[in-house]
């Protein structure tokens, strides 16, 4: 009773094989080779000349490489795929150069005292070494606390309603609150302007630039809260109720503590969204170079005034500043958006 | 049993009433989020209220010429009093919608292209780390989009400018009678356009992420290649989506301040030439005029400010309506 099997080799039909992957290599090469005489023969000239020189030969070659091997069909899909990779290339090509800019000018700029001094005894054109940020960052931390006491809980209730109440008012909500994050920052702006600046204080003062960014902040949190709030299962929402809970006590005992790391993500991404907003800023806070604690009273310094400001003087000291000034924003940006994804992949697992 | 015949019949209890009306927490709760779910109607009204009021004098004195003319001008007499102003603000709502639409006709291939990448052609690994860049770049403050479209992109983008006036000079657009090809609303065009990518790129991925899997397998069990499947059965589909999503790129685009303001000359003339260097729109105008405004003149950029408004609100109303009603079509 001897029978043999013959175990079959493990084959990957999928997979390119070894000759695709040198003609596929052979291909870029040439689409190189080509960029290369394309650009040294014509008119055409830069970085981005080689770039889409590149793509448009790749396409090309592509194209052919598919019709030779199969049909007219297979030849315009390879076609395609490529224009797809071009289309993805150009969207993070701006990405990129913005990082390694900011990065690599900003760096000139860094000293010593950027963190601990103010500018309240440096002009923008002095030597690098003086002054510092210090007010700036104060100034952009009190912006973005008072905005976030005023619109972490408006944000939420919307976000509540929408999810947990889902009244009549749901859909029309959901559109209010989708057009005004399309409503432009120099809109908030003007409007804080008129309806307290003109009619109330009568004064600049940070605080009215809080007001500001709240508007444009709330439709953030709200959206982002909504998704997180979405994610919860029913189940948990049912058995609130099921052991006789109220809803109020359902949402605040269970809903809420188990959509909590979500909503802290909601509350870190409307404060990427505001921590650079320049316009209503430019209108409302004064812009002061010496530290100021109170919001209430007196100009405010903030990150985005005093990038604004060194790079409209325009000397040398001055833009180098405001690229520092930049690459601050950017980390602050950055971190915050690492953050956000951090609890966020937490949230899903 | 022996407790129970202690007790006698009147431990009955009488009946829970039984309700479906909420208590009284529950009155207060729901009251509260609605209040503050209605805040989003408030602040927008309020936002319209404000606005024309203090512009209404300006609207009211200068009528429909307010968005028809385009004449800006304060004169002022030796004292410092305001002896005759006109405020028109054609100009600039065209160059608005010049601006916004180059963004758009930029962006709109490029994101869609990048989004059926994402969705057909990326190994997921590659996706995850990809879209993580798109969202950051939407995370992006519009400063640094102003100041790096300014000295990174002008030069290479002004160098294309060159060569699309030499060889497309033609067509009466890309005309330049001066040769100023810095700072013209085709490099604004340019910056909005990176600016919306990241809103366009993913409303569209988030289409064609709902595009029903078994018309994607039924195409393919007939044959089809990707790229058909792409164009029969995935386009058509996320198509009222896509129109959607450009619509709110294109809203972005329209309020954009400071990264306008920061790139393009402004002038304030009516300049259909898009390499030209000279242009504006409404937000950088108010941006512009702010600093040295008189009372009087602030009160036309209030009314300026209620146009931008409702031009934005128009705008995000009809892509609202459009992404409503798409995801049910498609062959």
């Amino acid at each position: 009773m001897t029978q043999s099997y013959v175990t079959p080799k493990p084959s990957r039909p999928w997979r390119p094989s070894p000759r695709e992957k040198a003609i596929n290599i052979s291909l870029i090469v040439a689409s190189v080779f080509s960029a290369y005489t394309l650009v040294a023969v014509t008119e055409m000239k830069g970085k981005l000349a080689y770039f889409f020189v590149f793509f448009a030969a790749l396409a090309i070659f592509n194209l052919i490489r598919g019709v030779i091997t199969k049909d007219w069909m297979n030849g315009r899909d390879q076609f395609s795929s490529v224009i797809m990779l071009l289309g993805m290339t150009i969207v993070i090509l701006p990405t990129a150069s913005i990082l390694y800019t900011v990065f690599d000018r900003g760096r000139r700029g860094l000293h010593a005292g950027l963190l601990t001094n103010d500018m309240s005894l440096a002009t923008p054109s002095d030597p690098i070494t003086s002054g510092g940020l210090l007010h700036a960052i104060v100034g952009t931390f009190l912006l973005v606390a008072v905005a976030l006491l005023v619109s972490l809980p408006i944000g939420i209730l919307t976000a509540l309603y929408l999810t947990e109440i889902k009244g009549r008012f749901t859909r029309p909500i959901r559109f209010l609150v989708q057009a005004m994050s399309g409503v432009p920052s120099i809109v908030a702006g003007l409007f804080i302007l008129s309806s307290v600046v003109y009619t109330v204080t009568k004064s600049y003062s940070g605080l009215v630039g809080s007001l500001a960014l709240t508007i444009l902040m709330i439709p953030t949190i709200a959206r982002t809260a909504e998704e997180v709030l979405n994610l919860i299962p029913n189940d948990l929402r049912e058995a609130g109720v099921a052991l006789g809970g109220t809803q109020w006590r359902t949402v605040a005992m269970g809903v809420i503590p188990a959509a909590r790391s979500g909503l802290i993500t909601a509350l870190i991404l409307g404060v990427a969204r505001i921590v650079g907003e320049t316009a209503p800023i430019l209108l409302l806070t004064g812009g002061g170079d010496a530290v100021n604690f109170n919001p209430a009273q007196g100009a405010m310094g903030s990150l985005p005034f005093y990038i604004w400001k060194s790079f409209l003087l325009g000397t040398e000291e001055s833009i180098t500043r405001g690229w520092a000034g930049l690459l601050v924003l950017l980390v602050l940006v950055l971190s915050l958006f690492l953050l956000a994804r951090f609890l966020g992949s937490r949230r899903t697992k | 049993m022996t407790m129970l015949e202690n007790k006698g019949p009147a431990a009955i209890p009488s009946p829970r009433e039984i309700t479906t009306e909420p208590r009284f927490s529950d009155k207060l709760f729901r009251a509260i989020v609605t209040t503050g779910g209605l805040s989003s109607l408030v602040i927008l009204g309020l936002i319209a209220v404000f606005l024309g009021y203090q512009g209404f004098e300006i609207l009211a004195k200068e009528g429909i010429s307010f968005i028809t003319t385009s004449e800006w001008t304060v004169e002022v007499d030796s004292f410092g009093t305001i002896t005759n102003t006109t405020f028109g603000l054609a100009a600039m709502l065209v160059g608005t919608i010049l601006c916004a639409f180059i963004a758009v006709l930029i962006a709109v291939p490029v994101s869609v292209a990048a989004a059926i990448f994402l969705s057909f052609y990326a190994p997921a690994s590659l996706k995850r780390v990809l879209v993580s860049i798109i969202d950051l770049m939407a995370a992006f403050p519009s400063i640094l989009f102003g100041f790096w479209g300014l000295f990174v992109l002008m030069p290479s983008a002004e160098y294309w400018a060159k060569l699309i006036n030499r060889y497309l000079g033609f067509i009466p657009i890309f005309e330049v009678d001066p040769p100023i090809f810095t700072r013209s609303p085709f490099i604004a065009g340019v910056v909005l356009a990176i600016m919306i990518i990241p809103i366009v790129t993913s409303i569209s991925r988030e289409v064609f992420s709902q595009t029903p899997l078994d018309r994607i397998q039924a195409a393919y069990a007939l044959g089809a290649t990707r790229w058909n499947v792409i164009r029969t059965v995935a386009l058509p589909y996320a198509r009222g989506g896509i129109v959607g999503g450009s619509m709110l790129g294109l809203g972005r685009a329209m309020g954009e301040t400071v990264a306008v303001y920061t790139v393009l000359n402004i002038v304030y003339q009516i300049n259909w030439q898009v390499l030209f260097g000279a242009g504006g729109n409404v937000a950088s105008l108010i941006l512009l005029k702010f600093g040295e405004a008189q009372p009087y003149e602030i009160k036309a950029l209030m009314a300026a400010g209620l146009v931008l408004f409702l031009l934005t609100l128009f705008v995000n109303f009809i892509a609202d309506q459009i992404v409503a009603k798409s995801g049910s079509k498609g062959r």
